[in-house]
C-alpha cells in the first residue's frame, strides 16, 4: 500500500542535475586554485551542497512529513558529534 | 510508508558505515597532508571527474524512472532504469582501469613498492582502495537490485499503484551518489 | 475458532520445528530468541566457571595460560555478542513489543526472521572459531591492535562472526523504531505508550547508528590481518590509539543497548506490583533518550590511560559524570513508584528490587572508574570487572530474569513455582555479591584483570570469588529448570495474574496467533486503571 507519493517534475530534477554539474565544475575549479587550508574547506562545502541538492530533491526528502528529515538531521549530527570529539584526542596530542 | 521509513533507517546505518571511514580518512590526512597531496597528484583526475558526472547522472536518470512510474509511463521508467544500470557499469569500468593501473605499477595494499613509500602516503592508499573498494561494492549490489526492478517493471510488480520498491532502490542508489560526491574531492582534489 | 488458536499452535502447512525457525510470528521468533540466548548464555556460564575454578588459587590450577587467555576471551565474545545485546529486545522484545501497542506484529515480520537467522548464522562462526587453525582467539573480546594483528589465533574468524550479528542487531533496531513510529494502536499517543517500548524505542536507534562503527571497525581489522592496511600500525603510520577509538564509539553505546531495554522492564514491573502508575513518566522517558544521546559522547572513558590528549580525557570525564545523572532519576523515580502502593512481593518485582540494589553498586563504580584520578589506580584491574558485571549481569541479566519471570505466564499460559523462584532470587543475590564484590576490592588493591596468576596476597579474595560463582551457577540453574520444568507442567495462568495494566494483560495466555481480535482503542495512559463500564 503505497501512498499517493509526491509527483516531482521532469524539470526540477534536470536543473538539480544541472546545477549539480556546474559545482562540480567549481569544486574542481577551486582546487586548482591552491588555497592552502581553505581549499579543503571548500570542497567539503560544496559537496555539502551538492549532497543537499541530491537529499532534498532526489531523494524526495523536501516532500516527506517531517520526521524524516529530524532523523535525517539527527543521523548526520550523531555523525558529526563522534568525528569532533575523536578529534579532541587527535588535535591536542 | 512503513517500508520507506524501514528503508531511510537502513541508509542511516550506511551513513555511519562510510562515517568510520571518512573519520579513518580525517585523522590521518590531519597527520600527514603532505603525503596525501602526493598521492592525490597520483591518481587520475579526468576518470575521477567522469566517474563523478556519470553518478550525477545515473541518479538523475534513477529519479526520473520513478518519476515515470508514478505518472504510469512505464516504458520511460524502465528506460530510465535500464540507463542508471549502463551507467552503473560505466562507473565500475573506469574504477576498473584506474585500479588496474595502480597495481601494475605496484601500489596496492602490501605490495613491496608499498612497504616503501612514506607512511602517509601507505595510508592514503590503503583508504583509497578500502573506501573506493566498499563504493565500489555498493555501486554492484545497487546495480543488480535495479537490474531486479526492471525486471519487476516488466511483470507488472512494480507499477503505477505499488512502486515503493522502485521508490527503495533510487534511495539506496542516491546513497551510493551521495557517497561518492564526498569521495572525490577527498581523493582527487586535494591537491 | 481459529482467532483464538494460540500461537504455539501449529495450523499451517508446516509442521514441527519448521513451522518455528521459518516463522514470521513475532512472539515465535522472540521464543526461538530465547532458546538460543538462554543456550548460549549457560555456555557463557560454563566458561565463566571454569575460569573461577583456574583462579581459586595461584599458579596453574586446571589450565594454561594460554587457555585461559582463549577462555576469557570466549566467554566476552559469547555474553557480549551472542547473549546480551541482542537479550532483552530479541527475546522480550519480539514478543512483548506488538502486544504493549496493540500491533498484530513488528513492521517487517520477514525482516525479523532474518534477523534471527543471521544471528544463528553469526553463533556457528563464531563457535566454528573456537576450534581448528591456531586455537580460539586470546585478545580478550575488545580485539586491541597490536596484538589483535599479530595472533596467528583464529581472530579473523570471531571478527567475522561479529560483524555478521551486527547485522542481526541492526536489523531488530531497524524493526522496532519503524514498529513504534507507525503500528501504535488508535489513541496510543507517544505519551500514552508504555516505558518497555520506549526503552525498545532509543535502544533501536542506537543499535542502527552505533553498529555499523563496529562493522567498519571489525572489517579494518580483518583488513590489516589479511592485506596489511596500516590503519592501525604504527610501522606503517598507524595509530593503534584510533583502534580503540573506533571500537568504543560502538561498544559505550553498546552498554546503553545493554542496560535501556533492562531498565524498560524494570518500569513495567513496578508499577504493576506497586498497583500505582510510575512515578515521574515524563521524567523516565527522558532520561531515557538522555541516556541514549549523551551515551555517544563518553567512550573515551575506557581509554584514560591509553595515551590519548589531557583534553579529550577530562572532556570524556565530565561527561561519564552527566550521563550517570538520568540513570539516578530513574531509580529515584521507580523508587517512588513503590511509596503508597499496594506492593506484592511476588518474584518479578524481588528480581527488580534485586536490579536496583546491584546495578546501583555498578552504576556508583562506574563514577569510580570515571573519575581520572581514580581510574589510573584501577583501570585494568579486576575492579572493572567487577564494576561491568555488577551492570551488566546484577543489572541488565538480573532485569532480564525478573522480564522472563513477570511475562512467563503470558508467553507459556502457565505459572511457574514461586518458591523455585523466591530461592533461585535469593540465591542469585547472594551468590552474586559473594562473586563480585571481592573483585571491586582485589582490584583496588592491585590485582590485575585478565591475569591467569596472581601473588598469594589476594588469594583470600579469590577464593570467596570462585565459591561465589558456585552459588551463582546454582541458583541459575535451579531458574531454568524451575522455567523450563513450568513451561510444560505448571499450572495454566490466566489473562492477567499480576493485575498488570498495559495491554499484553488484555488478551489471552498466550496469546492468539492475530494477537488482539479487534485492535484496540486507547484512550488512557499506560499505566492508569481502566474505566468502569
Amino acid at each position: 500500500m503505497t501512498s499517493k507519493g509526491h509527483i516531482v517534475g521532469y524539470g526540477l530534477f534536470i536543473s538539480v542535475w544541472a546545477c549539480l554539474l556546474v559545482l562540480t565544475g567549481i569544486t574542481i575549479w577551486v582546487a586548482g586554485l591552491h588555497l592552502g587550508n581553505f581549499s579543503t574547506f571548500a570542497a567539503m562545502l560544496i559537496a555539502t551542497l551538492k549532497a543537499s541538492l541530491v537529499l532534498w530533491f532526489f531523494m524526495h526528502l523536501k516532500y516527506e512529513p517531517p520526521v524524516f528529515k529530524v532523523m535525517a538531521l539527527a543521523t548526520i549530527a550523531t555523525l558529526t558529534v563522534i568525528v569532533l570529539m575523536t578529534f579532541t584526542d587527535i588535535w591536542f596530542r | 510508508m512503513g517500508a520507506k521509513f524501514g528503508m531511510w533507517l537502513f541508509l542511516f546505518t550506511e551513513v555511519l558505515l562510510f562515517g568510520g571511514m571518512f573519520l579513518l580518512y580525517s585523522v590521518f590526512r590531519s597527520r600527514f597532508p603532505l603525503d596525501f597531496h602526493k598521492g592525490a597528484e597520483e591518481l587520475n583526475l579526468t576518470l575521477g571527474t567522469v566517474n563523478t558526472v556519470v553518478l550525477l547522472t545515473s541518479s538523475l536518470s534513477m529519479a526520473v524512472a520513478i518519476t515515470a512510474m508514478q505518472k504510469g509511463a512505464a516504458r520511460l521508467s524502465l528506460c530510465m532504469q535500464g540507463t542508471t544500470v549502463v551507467l552503473a557499469g560505466a562507473f565500475l569500468v573506469n574504477k576498473y582501469f584506474e585500479w588496474t593501473a595502480k597495481i601494475s605499477h605496484g601500489i596496492y595494499p602490501g605490495s613491496e613498492h608499498m612497504a616503501n613509500l612514506p607512511h602517509g602516503e601507505i595510508l592514503f592508499y590503503s583508504l583509497y582502495y578500502v573506501m573506493t573498494g566498499l563504493h565500489g561494492l555498493h555501486v554492484i549490489i545497487g546495480l543488480i537490485v535495479i537490474v531486479f526492478m526492471m525486471r519487476f517493471t516488466l511483470n507488472g510488480a512494480v507499477n503505477q499503484g505499488d512502486y515503493i520498491k522502485l521508490e527503495n532502490s533510487g534511495l539506496y542508489w542516491h546513497l551510493v551518489d551521495l557517497v561518492w560526491i564526498y569521495l572525490f574531492p577527498l581523493f582527487y582534489l586535494i591537491t | 475458532m481459529s482467532e483464538n488458536t494460540s500461537y504455539l499452535v501449529s495450523t499451517g502447512k508446516r509442521r514441527g520445528i519448521a513451522a518455528w525457525i521459518f516463522s514470521t510470528d513475532h512472539k515465535r521468533i522472540g521464543v526461538l530468541y530465547l532458546v538460543s540466548l538462554i543456550s548460549f548464555f549457560l555456555a557463557g556460564v560454563s566458561l565463566g566457571v571454569l575460569m573461577r575454578l583456574e583462579l581459586i588459587a595461584p599458579g596453574k590450577t586446571i589450565m594454561e595460560a594460554q587457555s585461559y587467555n582463549a577462555t576469557f576471551t570466549v566467554h566476552g565474545v559469547i555474553m557480549i555478542f551472542l547473549f546480551i545485546i541482542p537479550g532483552i529486545p530479541a527475546a522480550l522484545g519480539n514478543f512483548i513489543l506488538p502486544l504493549q501497542l496493540g500491533a498484530r506484529d513488528v513492521a517487517f515480520p520477514r525482516l525479523n526472521l532474518l534477523s534471527w537467522w543471521i544471528y544463528i548464522t553469526g553463533a556457528g562462526l563464531a563457535v566454528l572459531a573456537l576450534f581448528g587453525g591456531s586455537g580460539p582467539p586470546d585478545t580478550g573480546w575488545t580485539f586491541y591492535a597490536p596484538y589483535s594483528i599479530k595472533t596467528s589465533t583464529n581472530v579473523t574468524l570471531a571478527l567475522f562472526a561479529a560483524f555478521v550479528l551486527g547485522f542481526s542487531s541492526i536489523l531488530t533496531g531497524l524493526n522496532f523504531v519503524t514498529t513504534i513510529h507507525r503500528l501504535r494502536a488508535p489513541g496510543m499517543k507517544w505519551f500514552r505508550m508504555p516505558l518497555f517500548p520506549w526503552s525498545l524505542y532509543a535502544t533501536g536507534w542506537v543499535q542502527i547508528l552505533a553498529t555499523p562503527i563496529l562493522g567498519i571497525t571489525l572489517l579494518m581489522l580483518i583488513f590489516e590481518r589479511k592485506f596489511g592496511v596500516g590503519f592501525f600500525d604504527p610501522s606503517k603510520g598507524g595509530d593503534p590509539i584510533l583502534y580503540e577509538h573506533m571500537f568504543w564509539i560502538y561498544s559505550h553505546p553498546a552498554v546503553y543497548i545493554m542496560i535501556l531495554p533492562a531498565m524498560g522492564i524494570i518500569s513495567e514491573i513496578f508499577p504493576t506490583f506497586s498497583k500505582k502508575t510510575v512515578f515521574g513518566y515524563s521524567f523516565i522517558v527522558f532520561s531515557t533518550l538522555s541516556i541514549a544521546g549523551l551515551g555517544y559522547l563518553v567512550w573515551g572513558h575506557h581509554m584514560f590511560t591509553s595515551g590519548m590528549s589531557d583534553t579529550a580525557r577530562w572532556i570524556f570525564s565530565l561527561l561519564t559524570f552527566l550521563v550517570a545523572v538520568p540513570s539516578g532519576i530513574k531509580v529515584f523515580n521507580w523508587v517512588a513508584t513503590m511509596y503508597r502502593g499496594s506492593v506484592a512481593n511476588d518474584s518479578p518485582l524481588l528480581f527488580a528490587m534485586a536490579f536496583i540494589f546491584l546495578f546501583s553498586i555498578g552504576g556508583l563504580t562506574g563514577l569510580i572508574n570515571g573519575a581520572l584520578s581514580t581510574n589510573v589506580q584501577i583501570h585494568g584491574t579486576s575492579f572493572v570487572v567487577g564494576h561491568f558485571h555488577y551492570v551488566m549481569f546484577g543489572g541488565t541479566g538480573v532485569a532480564m530474569f525478573a522480564g522472563l519471570h513477570y511475562w512467563f505466564p503470558k508467553i507459556t499460559g502457565r505459572m511457574y513455582s514461586e518458591t523455585a523462584a523466591r530461592v533461585s532470587c535469593l540465591l542469585l543475590f547472594v551468590g552474586f555479591n559473594t562473586l563480585y564484590f571481592p573483585m571491586l576490592i582485589m582490584g583496588w588493591l592491585g590485582m590485575p584483570r585478565r591475569y591467569y596468576d596472581y601473588l598469594p596476597v589476594f588469594h583470600k579474595w579469590h577464593l570467596t570469588s570462585t565459591v561465589g560463582s558456585w552459588i551463582v551457577a546454582l541458583s541459575i540453574i535451579i531458574m531454568v529448570l524451575n522455567l523450563i520444568w513450568s513451561a510444560r507442567k505448571g499450572t495454566p495462568a490466566g489473562a492477567n495474574p499480576w493485575g498488570g495494566r498495559t495491554l499484553e494483560w488484555s488478551i489471552p495466555s498466550p496469546p492468539p496467533v492475530e494477537n488482539f481480535i479487534e485492535i484496540p482503542k486507547v484512550r488512557r495512559g499506560a499505566y492508569e486503571a481502566r474505566e468502569r463500564g
